[in-house]
């Protein structure tokens, strides 16, 4: 892996940039690895390359149906934070967050990791209890999360509406001035472009069609539309398609699929400076480096595969933004879209071992995995290469629902991912 | 936004009027403080997530007010047809072959 | 000033009002109603935009909306200024002002356009490659940067004062697109009867026949055609018309969303106009006729302003009577340019030569073009524009190489074909086909009721679009099949085309001279900056799929969405990859087609607007006494009474000790009520609740408790029983409708053979709470029929009787501790029965008190609060409630997840008070309790605080939390850590005030 760095592109334009080499291969498959990841989205990407740098497993193979990073990962609005309230989430999140400072050194590969800072508003005295409840458990757990008045969030974020007399009046806000946001193309193609370096096979436009288990139950491979591959190991980070996968597998998940959408409006100079949320009016909204506002809406309220939802979601959404911000009423909707996301019944992944051996799941995420991608990848590989969890994710398993240890951070807080 | 036909009130409704409420046919048991932990697991938190024809639930909230069931498919998310809360799951159903 | 570039007796603009417009401060003079395009460059403006990365000059490319350049900022007034606005759409009105964007100091000289000369540096995703080091220089000193250099236009900085409207809609065929194509199938459904809706996103109808000059139907002209048919149809009743009016999504079912632009285009749009209207239409079928977009040519410098799309110049020159040039050049690669280069020169415009790529191409156009003296040349590629601030020259060279010719030139027509408008079909998630023949994409296999006509439909030639567009219309509105179809048949006749022209063909991807091994900018996405060169780049750097090429090198994630792009990136890239077209694969068209304002989605949604706000009947009441009011869900509730000079705090302890002292009345209104009636409501209480009900006498209430299928607390409330088959139950005020849709679910669904009806009458009760010694004093004397005593009426009861002459539901109870009542009237009367009540409680001292002071109270008495002291993972033994669980039961909603492993552990965290060491100091709710505090963070965390008041009652802060193993813990000292100390507090039970409960009679 030839290294970037400034000098390099230098050196390429001097040559129109013609020697550059390919960030990834894409190798015909193997008749068998060590490890199959099934799903190249930054979480499997990221697991590919843990397997390779930290534990030295590079027979490895990540299928991935469409094109890599052409999921949830690509489809998300790139928010960073780890402020959650319980333990078992602050530990994962906060892992990830460790990860991110740093990512791009890592994979020498400019992931625009900006600590812009993430604000989220409480509209009443019920948001400011369940908010200085995260503050407070926060902070024992050493994770960076701050309490501020209407008018110190006004002066973080200028365009805030902090009228009294708004609908949704703002009643001070927390502020995690470590969250903010990541360019998640280069997310994906960082850890891709990392792991194929270092010998791991990417394979796209090869999609899983069956999961092949011995007589003794173990995973002996999968079944693709390139032919049967085989493996010893088999990790499942299918986002949205996880319970399709486990069902392959004869092992069915406490997961439903739903469409989740997103907008970006046309770019504008720079006027939004951090991430603000309201979990209450259900909008998030960031400016990316390109100056599009980037608004996240909530999901529809059906099952679906379809990646695409509702305009009436959308106007929701669009509602929220422009209460909290009149100025941008005149601003104009240039992209939307739907991705697919997989909601466990706590709202909290499940990220570990299953009945099946050899066969491991990464999935649940939600509304919110793309700021766990590094943490992830990291605790998933060691959970597949040590066939033990990593004491981050062991709370994560699939048992937790029948014997009701739940992490349930929506209903300990009403708050969203 | 869905066009949903409620069987009680026999008309094509937009989706503003309905509330889905999750999966169909999943019987609650007649001695529910005898399920064993793994039945009240597979009862209350596994769920078919089907990509494909789902039987789904849903409630004419801002209308009769009655839950029903329907077939969809989750792809397209055409359905296939509405039927009253209480019937069986159709053995046949219309259109199904795509 | 004299427009030098309009020619006379050109264009449709007829008797039109000039219209006096300013561009970055330099007035001009213009025609109203024709687009700001037109009107700069009949003043000779080309120049008009900087590009994103580059910041290279810019002109016009188009005359519509696929627009990449020309994108400007509008400003009627501070407040109202619009960003990336395209000058090829907005429409002229006196008094325009418009001002270039993303260029600093000026247009003509921008110190960004450095980039330009850094740009071989600025390759495709070098920002991935760099700006790595250090490590906190990406936050601190790139990103500020590149963050500045990027967007285009600057947001608005005020609130928007104007409004936006919304409709819904509904008809049989809606037709979108109102070129001849649309316009045929409009006729032909409209004539069948069927409720017809026609859009279009132009101010006039006629799509390209508002540039065709050889286009005859019906023996007119084809634009004069255009609008006789548009006449018929508005004057025709089943039919709406709409203009300006742009179909920007296509959703599932034949929803389609539209955006009506009213009054951008007016000078004095007066307030009663929205600025735009959302149409939401169903239809029950749909008729796509979207047309097709010309692209350009893929050469060195085709970015220089002067050089534009063919059919644009047209455009500006037949429809708007302007020239683009006095001296152009055409470089082209099929026929419809020959029709540009010929209406202008026989407008008297000089054309310098043709170049077309082609070999040997023939046709009448290509003859007539020679006639009119025109230099044509084939085989010949312009390999390089000259010029800067606008193009000068064009240099042309054998296509296979050879000699150069350079010939100056003032403007330059391109078009290297057409590109059928897939968009709203796509998004209705149709399948397109690569036509190889054509080199096109077209609608393959369809996912709803739509049917694309014309050329979106890949259809050439006018009579043949007429054709298939007119038994299309029939075909919709047969397929319609309404009832009533046929009522108003008007007898109509297809169309019949006289004279049309035709092309089809045209090039993909880069010409001559912009091939692989060269390194000129030749641009591909004009806004993104991405040229030929960037897009092999990123081929050789691995990225196979289209997808990727897109994102890594931006092209068509522009505010044009690759309109003009799209299609030449694809061809590039599968070039590079050696595949054929189909194989690369096309990008997704997604929603919406033009950029659309947020203002139209958001409609009247905003301000009070957005969301309903509810109010009780004593609302008013409270305001005028100066109630500060809080927000509870959708509920506005009185929060605390300040009196003159008192704060919060002093108001809360003032009411809490008057309850307690004498009396204080509660507007306890936004409780959730819930009437359940019917020969098995008790069974099927006994089922939703884990109380015991059978054995409840009508006429006595009980505090019952609501779990989730899990075993977790969902809600609670008192319920009263009116009669053996109706109660009377209250919920939450949050909790009110969840609560009453999980019991419709159970007994629709689960219990259906249970005989109950269950209504909502949370807004027929007004409900004042009455509380404190004197309370009984105090209603007394209002009550009729009534036994107030405590034999007759004691604590947990119910009766009804009238109450200052209007019926009412009292119940003895309390949520104080005190002696307490709570009187239910109907809402009408709600205000005047607490107006009496008032009166009464004035003569015993008794004040008003809000929610503050009811929850202290509550408080002091340990009573809990459902969603603050518990959270969606509480049980009822946690929260110290399993008295409230019938033992005896043998089912009830819950009963089986309770049981669950984890939710009969030891340790789980429970309910219980706690005393601050300091009285004087209360915890923050929220706050986090631990064993040791000289451990290090992160800290075993054993619980938080859930409710921490002040209680002057106590003359000490209380507090409830939930602790790990609470209740064994009591008497034990715990830790609360805050960032200036710790905080140390005794784990107590959760009474704190009157704990034997003889108030309650008191």
């Amino acid at each position: 892996m030839k290294k970037y760095s400034v000098f390099a592109i230098a050196r390429e334009a001097m040559r129109s940039h013609k020697g550059w080499e390919e960030q990834w291969s894409s190798p015909e498959p193997k008749k068998d690895y060590d490890v199959i990841i099934v799903g190249a989205g930054g979480h499997g990407l990221a697991t590919a390359y843990y397997l390779a740098t930290v534990h030295g497993i590079t027979n490895v193979a990540v299928l991935e149906k469409g094109w890599l990073g052409g999921g949830n990962t690509g489809r998300n609005t790139t928010i960073i934070r780890s402020n959650y309230l319980y333990d078992e989430s602050a530990g994962i999140y906060d892992h990830a967050l460790k990860l991110w400072d740093g990512l791009s050194q890592e994979l020498n590969y400019n992931v625009m990791y900006s600590p812009r800072g993430v604000m989220m508003l409480a509209h009443n005295v019920h948001d400011i209890q369940v908010l200085k409840r995260h503050v407070h458990a926060n902070r024992l757990n050493g994770i960076d999360n701050e309490w501020l008045t209407p008018e110190a969030a006004k002066e973080f974020c200028p365009p805030l509406n902090i009228s009294r007399d708004a609908r949704y009046p703002v009643m001070g806000a927390t502020l995690q001035r470590r969250g903010g946001t990541a360019r998640h193309d280069a997310v994906a193609w960082g850890y891709a472009r990392g792991a194929s370096a270092r010998g791991v096979h990417i394979i796209q436009n090869c999609e899983v069609t069956g999961v092949k288990r011995a007589p003794n139950g173990a995973v002996t491979g999968v079944e693709t539309t390139r032919g049967f591959i085989g493996a010893r190991k088999v990790g499942v980070v299918a986002a949205g398609h996880s319970s399709v996968i486990m069902n392959m597998a004869g092992v069915r998940m406490p997961l439903e699929s739903y469409p989740l959408q997103a907008l970006v409006s046309e770019p504008v100079k720079p006027v939004f400076p951090c991430v603000v949320m309201s979990n209450t009016v259900h909008a998030y909204i960031s400016q990316s480096d390109k100056g599009e506002l980037v608004i996240g809406a909530g999901t529809d309220q059906y099952i679906s595969y379809s990646q695409t939802g509702g305009l009436h979601i959308l106007q929701h959404t669009l509602d929220a933004i422009c209460e909290m911000f009149p100025m941008f009423t005149r601003m104009k909707m240039l992209r939307s879209w739907g991705g697919i996301v997989d909601v466990t019944p706590d709202r909290s992944p499940i990220l570990a071992k299953t009945p099946v051996p050899g066969l491991y799941v990464n999935c649940g995420w939600g509304t919110g995995g793309f700021k766990a991608t590094p943490g992830s990848g990291h605790v998933f590989a060691h959970t597949i290469a040590r066939d033990d969890p990593h004491p981050i994710n062991a709370p994560f398993t699939i048992e937790r629902f029948r014997t009701g240890r739940l992490i349930d951070e929506a209903a300990a807080a009403a708050v969203a991912h | 936004m869905l066009l949903i036909r409620c069987p009680y009130c026999e008309e094509e409704r937009p989706e503003l009027e309905f509330r889905n409420a999750g999966e169909a046919h999943i019987a609650r048991s007649a001695d529910m403080a005898a399920t064993s932990d793994d039945d009240f697991e597979k009862f209350f938190f596994i769920r078919s997530n089907p990509k494909g024809i789902i039987y789904e639930r849903w409630r004419h909230m801002h209308g009769c007010a009655r839950f029903f069931n329907a077939v969809r498919d989750t792809v397209s998310d055409r359905f296939l047809m509405t039927y009253k809360a209480g019937e069986p799951k159709p053995a046949k159903l219309p259109g199904a072959s795509e | 000033m004299i427009a030098t570039f309009r020619i006379p007796g050109a264009g449709r603009l007829k008797q039109a009002e000039t219209a006096r417009f300013s561009f970055d401060g330099q007035s001009y003079a213009g025609v109203e109603g024709e687009t700001l395009a037109s009107a700069l460059l009949a003043n000779g403006v080309h120049l008009v935009g900087r590009s994103f990365k580059y910041h290279r000059p810019r002109g016009f490319l188009s005359a519509g909306a696929e627009e990449p350049n020309a994108l400007v900022e509008i400003k009627r007034d501070s407040a109202r200024r619009t960003p990336n606005v395209r000058a090829t759409v907005q429409e002229l009105y006196d008094g325009l002002t418009a001002q270039s964007q993303n260029r600093w100091p000026s247009l003509a000289f921008d110190v960004s356009a450095l980039g330009d000369i850094a740009s071989p540096l600025l390759s495709a995703g070098f920002y991935y490659k760099t700006f790595m080091w250090p490590k906190s220089a990406w936050k601190n000193f790139y990103e500020p940067r590149i963050r500045a250099a990027a967007g285009l236009g600057v947001a608005p900085d005020q609130p928007d004062p104007d409004h936006y409207s919304a409709r819904f809609a509904h008809c049989d065929v809606l037709v979108l697109g109102g070129g001849a194509a649309g316009i045929a199938a409009a006729l032909a459904a409209a004539e069948t009867g069927v409720r017809v809706i026609l859009a279009d996103e132009q101010a006039d109808f006629g799509g390209s026949l508002r540039f065709e000059s050889g286009a005859r139907i019906d023996g007119q002209d084809g634009f004069a055609w255009a609008q006789g048919a548009v006449a018929t149809l508005k004057a025709m009743d089943n039919v709406r018309v709409l203009s300006r009016t742009t179909a920007f999504g296509y959703y599932a079912q034949n929803f389609v969303g539209l955006v009506e632009r009213v009054s951008d285009h007016l000078q004095n749009p007066g307030r009663e106009l929205p600025r735009e209207r959302l149409w939401q239409v169903r239809a029950k079928r749909v008729v796509l006729a979207t047309g097709a977009i010309e692209r350009h040519m893929v050469f060195a410098d085709n970015d220089r302003p002067g050089i534009m799309l063919a059919s644009a110049a047209r455009t500006y020159l037949n429809h708007h009577g302007v020239a683009v040039g006095r001296n152009v050049g055409v470089y082209t690669a099929n026929d419809s340019a020959y029709a540009a280069a010929i209406d202008l020169k026989k407008a008297g415009v000089g054309v310098a030569a043709i170049v077309d790529l082609r070999d040997n191409p023939t046709g009448s156009v290509i003859d007539e073009a020679r006639a009119l003296g025109i230099e044509v040349n084939f085989g010949r590629a312009v390999i390089r524009a000259g010029g800067k601030l606008r193009v000068s020259s064009m240099t042309v060279q054998p296509k296979n190489g050879g000699g150069e010719r350079t010939i100056p030139v003032d403007a330059i027509l391109m078009s290297a074909g057409w590109t059928p408008s897939v968009h709203l079909f796509s998004q209705s998630r149709g399948k397109v086909a690569f036509n190889d023949e054509t080199k096109r994409f077209v609608p393959g296999t369809y996912a709803q009721d739509c049917v694309s006509v014309g050329a979106c439909n890949g259809t050439d030639g006018l009579s043949a679009t007429i054709d298939e567009a007119y038994a299309a219309g029939a075909k919709a509105a047969k397929d319609a099949s309404v009832k009533n179809a046929g009522a108003n048949t008007v007898k109509g006749t297809k169309p019949k085309v006289d004279a049309s022209e035709s092309w089809s063909r045209g090039m993909l991807g880069a010409a001559p001279g912009a091939g692989p091994d060269t390194t000129v900018k030749a641009f591909v996405d004009f806004q993104n900056d991405v040229t030929a060169k960037d897009i092999r780049q990123a081929v050789h750097e691995g990225m196979r799929s289209i997808e990727h090429v897109k994102r890594f090198t931006t092209n068509g994630m522009a505010t044009d969405q690759g309109k003009t792009s799209n299609m030449h990136g694809l061809a590039i890239a599968a070039e590079t990859l050696g595949k054929p077209i189909p194989q690369v694969g096309l990008t997704t068209f997604r929603a919406p087609y033009t950029p659309v304002t947020f203002g139209s989605i958001v409609g009247h949604a905003r301000g009070p607007l957005f969301d309903p706000t509810r109010k009780t009947a004593i609302h008013p009441w409270s305001a005028a006494q100066g109630a500060v009011f809080e927000d509870v869900g959708q509920w506005k509730r009185a929060w605390y009474f300040p009196k003159a000079g008192e704060d919060m705090h002093a108001a809360v302890d003032r009411e809490c000790v008057t309850v307690r002292k004498t009396a204080g009345l509660f507007d306890a209104s936004t409780l959730g009520k819930i009437e359940v009636v019917g020969p098995d409501a008790a069974k099927f209480m006994e089922l939703l609740y884990t109380n015991p009900w059978e054995k409840l006498e009508p006429g006595r209430c009980r505090y019952g408790i609501m779990l989730r299928e899990d075993g977790f607390i969902y809600d609670d409330g008192v319920v009263g029983r009116l009669a053996s088959d109706r109660f009377h139950v209250t919920t939450t005020t949050g909790g009110a409708p969840r609560v009453m849709n999980h019991m419709e679910d159970y007994l629709q669904t689960e219990f259906p053979h249970l005989n109950v009806w269950l209504t909502s009458t949370t807004e027929q009760w007004a409900v004042i709470a009455v509380q404190g010694p004197k309370s009984r004093d105090i209603i007394a004397p209002l009550v009729e029929g009534i036994d107030m005593s405590d034999g007759a009426l004691p604590h947990m009861s119910v009766r009804e009787g009238r109450i200052c002459g209007v019926p009412t539901r009292l119940f003895r109870m309390s949520f104080t501790g005190e002696r307490g009542f709570e009187v239910n009237v109907p809402a009408d009367y709600g205000q005047a029965v607490w107006e009496a009540l008032w009166a009464e409680g004035q003569k015993h001292g008794a004040g008003a008190y809000g929610t503050e002071a009811m929850h202290v109270l509550r408080a002091e008495k340990g009573y809990i609060i459902v969603g603050q002291d518990t959270d969606g993972t509480v049980t009822p033994g946690d929260a110290g409630l399993d008295w409230a669980v019938g033992k005896k039961k043998t089912d009830f909603v819950g009963i089986r997840g309770m049981a669950r492993p984890d939710l009969v552990a030891k340790g789980r965290k429970q309910l219980v008070g706690l005393k601050t060491k300091d009285p004087k100091v209360v915890l923050e709710e929220g706050a986090q309790i631990v064993g040791d505090p000289k451990q290090a963070i992160p800290m075993a965390m054993i619980g938080h605080v859930t409710s921490s008041y002040w209680s002057e009652n106590c003359g000490r802060s209380i507090a409830l939390a939930l602790v790990a193993g609470g209740r064994d813990r009591i008497g034990e000292t715990l830790y609360v850590p805050m960032p200036n100390g710790t905080i140390e507090v005794e784990v107590t039970g959760m009474v704190f005030f009157d704990e034997k409960g003889e108030r309650l009679n008191g």
